[in-house]
């Protein structure tokens, strides 16, 4: 084949790739038939970590596999999987205060900030800072700080202390997003207005229309500014 | 991979051109201007690129080539040598699929008082519905009513769309919001609590609601961790695809049969209902089209639902995105969401001329970008020949304020960013790209179709929208018929008795099959596409750009 390649080493082996692909497409182009370690193949689904070194170089570094383009002399190791732990919960029996996170999350309070998290993060967010306002107990800036997680687990694949930091900010988002953002009112006045039925008449109207009755009601909508 | 002198050029006239057009946008079509470009150029209306399927209860409906191929192709088990072992794995229900429209299911099935067992391809979440960007329609704002989002729905999908569905879609939606609020789905507000929506295509009204551009990902994680709350009730199989359902010989379905992706073996599963909630087939690329989909979203469950004879509904029709990334070619297919022009970017040729209106639907959107690059020879053409307009994504700074990209569309600026292209700074070169399978297995308002103990939901399921989704309305579907379908099944379920577990069906399959002279062919549902370098030599397919 007259592509160009470079080499990178796949769980050790060396093998020769063309260098505009993505590490996820590499594997493949090595002949790899991939079930763990891929999922959306878009950067939102945290299947793909990646761990890698490169030549002459003493740093790791961390990656989705599907959004990082190869280097030559790339040592790659795939995490499809860590052993994390989730608090058992049910999120109506929580209460929005810090307490809930201490309990659920109990070491929580070893967390040495020592931002080991933060620099595997591929999604580059400030994992050790949404931790400290965990720590703090400040529920809306950890789920602020946390929101782009795609709970791809490096951070506690990383963590010395045993942290699972995305399960923790995952809580922390669900107490805010029930607790503490506010309640949308239009929302509950729209749904009291359809369970009383306030809309069965409009769509009858709708729904008796022929074809040509319906196309002429939709080509004259008018549409807000 | 930042972009190349001639492309630069180019983005220099978007840049001059753009002072005139904040403030005039291009003007909408006229219907017939739509119909015109549609026929001309929406990959739908490709004669050759469609054919009639030969067998089974929809005998005579086109479709793709490439869903006709794995509709009508041998199963996977041979009905002949496969044993039926006592099945270890048992549930009232048996949910196919875990993605959104999987665990809406899940949870309101038990709620419904029955067990479920979830399986699902790859990992719980790896799904399509994790990767939503742009929002989730529902009828809440003052200005806005069921009503007139069942207008928008019926007209974005042409009028085809079976009108009970989108009844219970619309009449669903805001209850869907609300329920997903009280989960802890945090959707963008003001600060008093009102839903910040905004317009997607197609829309009358401002209704889509986001989580930043991270909605379906922010969706289906409180989702997944609503069914991890519930192990008692709810067990999860990672891994397991259906390569098979099961019935009881006269035609009611009884379970599934799973394939261990690990292990290589089968697992048996007897179950009282079973739902499929499977999602769509990008991953087929219909017509060489890259796409936005996950990995595992190869129509499978369309295939195991047609075998038991489960009706197709609209699977003539699939919705290509216009703004598939065009540049860099690392990520070509991969979706630039709505938002995008939701919050104001327009669209140009390679002369920094608009030439459509930004949210036309989105088949007219896409088929608008086609002309303009392959009738036109206005769009612009990258290193690898990938045609491509601009999206001019920095509009949305000088329109919201500065800040509002970063704010507003956080998961594209990073994506670019990782290419080094500036979208705050620069605009995106965009072209269409496969995206969302319009139709699916017929269902009814309570997801049942017609064949006993089956249940659809989700991308899988079709007649909602028709031939044509608005943005925004598959998030809605997949949770609204999710629930139902959920409801429905335990209800069912709870009725029956577990029946017998055949592959009876598979002998009237291969029957029809061999009565046809349909012999070989590659066994489906196939599960994953196969981008290994070493197959695509044997078919000696060229490198073409998966995502
Ligand atoms: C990139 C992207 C952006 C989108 N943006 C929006 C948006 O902004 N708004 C909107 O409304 N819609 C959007 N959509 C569409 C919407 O996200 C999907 O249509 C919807 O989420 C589908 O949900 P689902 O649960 O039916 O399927 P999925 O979420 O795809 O889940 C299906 C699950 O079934 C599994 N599965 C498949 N086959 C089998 C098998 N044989 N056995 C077991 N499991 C199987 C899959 O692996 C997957 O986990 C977008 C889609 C994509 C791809
Ligand atoms: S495969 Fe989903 S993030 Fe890479």
């Amino acid at each position: 084949m007259d592509v160009d390649t470079i080499p990178v080493f796949v769980m050790g082996q060396r093998v020769e790739v063309p260098p505009t692909l993505t590490i996820l497409r590499a594997l493949e182009y090595a002949g790899y038939t991939l079930t763990r370690g891929v999922g959306c193949r878009a950067g939102f689904c945290g299947a793909c970590a990646t761990v890698y070194r490169l030549k002459g170089d003493p740093h790791l570094y961390f990656a989705l596999a599907c959004q990082t383009v190869v280097r030559p002399e790339m040592y790659l190791a795939q995490i499809p999987f860590f052993p994390s732990r989730r608090a058992d919960y049910r999120i109506e029996d929580l209460a929005a205060v810090p307490a809930t996170l201490f309990t659920l999350y109990p070491e929580l309070l070893r967390c040495l900030a020592c931002g080991t998290c933060s620099k595997a993060c591929p999604q580059g967010i400030d994992v050790r800072s949404y931790m400290a306002a965990a720590m703090r107990g400040d529920l809306a800036a950890v789920a602020d700080a946390s929101f782009d997680c795609i709970a791809c687990g490096l951070c506690s694949a990383r963590c010395p202390v045993e942290e699972t930091q995305y399960n923790v900010a995952l809580l922390a988002r669900r107490l805010y997003g029930r607790y503490l953002a506010r309640r949308s009112e239009h929302l509950a006045e729209r749904v009291r207005e359809i369970e009383a039925g306030a809309f069965h008449q409009g769509l009858a109207e709708l729904r008796a229309l022929d074809e040509a009755g319906l196309t002429s009601r939709y080509n004259a909508r008018d549409i807000e500014a | 991979m930042a972009y190349t002198p001639a492309m630069l050029e180019s983005i220099a006239r978007v840049e001059a051109s753009r002072p005139a057009r904040l403030s005039a946008t291009f003007p909408r079509m006229t219907p017939q201007e739509r119909d015109e470009v549609l026929r001309r150029f929406h990959p739908d209306y490709i004669a050759d690129a469609t054919r009639a399927i030969r067998l089974g209860s929809c005998k005579g409906d086109r479709t793709p080539l490439e869903l006709a191929e794995v509709l009508e192709a041998p199963p996977q088990l041979d009905p002949e040598t496969f044993t039926l072992q006592d099945s270890e794995l048992k549930a009232d229900v048996l949910i196919v699929g875990g993605g959104g429209a999987g665990a809406a299911a899940a949870l309101l099935a038990v709620q419904g008082g029955a067990s479920v067992l979830l399986a699902t391809k790859l990992r719980f979440g790896d799904a399509n519905t994790m990767m939503a960007q742009g929002g989730i329609q529902a009828a809440d704002q003052p200005s806005d009513s069921p009503v007139t989002h069942y207008l928008d729905v019926m007209g974005g999908g042409h009028f085809s769309n079976d009108p009970d569905l989108v009844e219970a879609l619309v009449t669903d939606a805001p209850s869907v919001i609300q329920w997903l609020e009280q989960l802890g789905v945090m959707f963008d507000k003001h600060p008093d609590g009102s839903m910040n929506t905004i317009h997607g295509g197609g829309t009358s009204r401002k209704r889509m609601h986001s989580a930043r551009d991270y909605s379906g990902a922010e969706i289906m994680r409180v989702l997944r961790d609503e069914v991890r709350s519930h192990p008692e009730s709810i067990r999860v199989l990672e891994f397991s695809p259906a390569v098979e359902l099961l019935t009881d010989g006269q035609g009611r379905v009884t379970g599934a049969v799973l394939l261990d992706l690990e292990t290589r073996e089968y697992k048996v599963v007897s179950a009282r209902a079973v739902i499929l909630t499977t999602g769509g087939g990008g991953r087929l690329h219909y017509q060489g089209f890259p796409t936005t989909n996950h990995y595992g979203a190869t129509a499978d469950g369309i295939v195991l639902a047609y075998r038991v004879g489960g009706k197709l509904a609209f699977l003539h029709t699939m919705q290509y995105h216009p703004t598939g990334v065009a540049y860099p070619e690392q990520i070509v297919g991969q979706l630039v969401t709505e938002k995008v022009r939701g919050l104001g970017a327009q669209v140009c040729n390679i002369h920094g001329e608009q030439f459509v209106f930004p949210l036309e639907t989105r088949d007219v959107e896409a088929a608008s970008f086609i002309r303009e690059c392959q009738d036109r020879k206005t769009g612009v053409e990258t290193p690898t020949g990938q045609p491509g307009v601009w999206l001019d994504s920095p509009m949305i700074n000088l329109i919201h304020g500065p800040g509002t990209i970063e704010k507003e569309l956080p998961a594209m600026v990073r994506q670019f960013r990782g290419f080094d292209i500036d979208i705050v700074r620069q605009p995106m070169l965009v072209y269409p790209t496969l995206h969302y399978q319009n139709g699916g297995i017929r269902i009814r308002p309570d997801g049942s179709t017609g064949v006993d103990g089956l249940f659809v939901a989700g991308e899988a399921a079709g007649g909602i929208h028709g031939s044509n989704r608005l943005m925004g309305n598959s998030l809605l579907d997949i949770t609204v018929f999710g629930r139902r379908a959920g409801t429905a099944a335990a209800a069912h379920a709870l009725e029956q008795q577990p029946g017998a577990l055949t592959l009876e069906h598979l002998r009237a399959w291969n029957r029809e099959r061999a009565e046809l002279g349909l012999t070989g062919g590659r066994p489906a549902p196939i599960l994953l596409p196969d981008y290994t370098r070493h197959i695509r030599a044997v078919r000696k397919e060229p490198l073409v750009p998966v995502g």
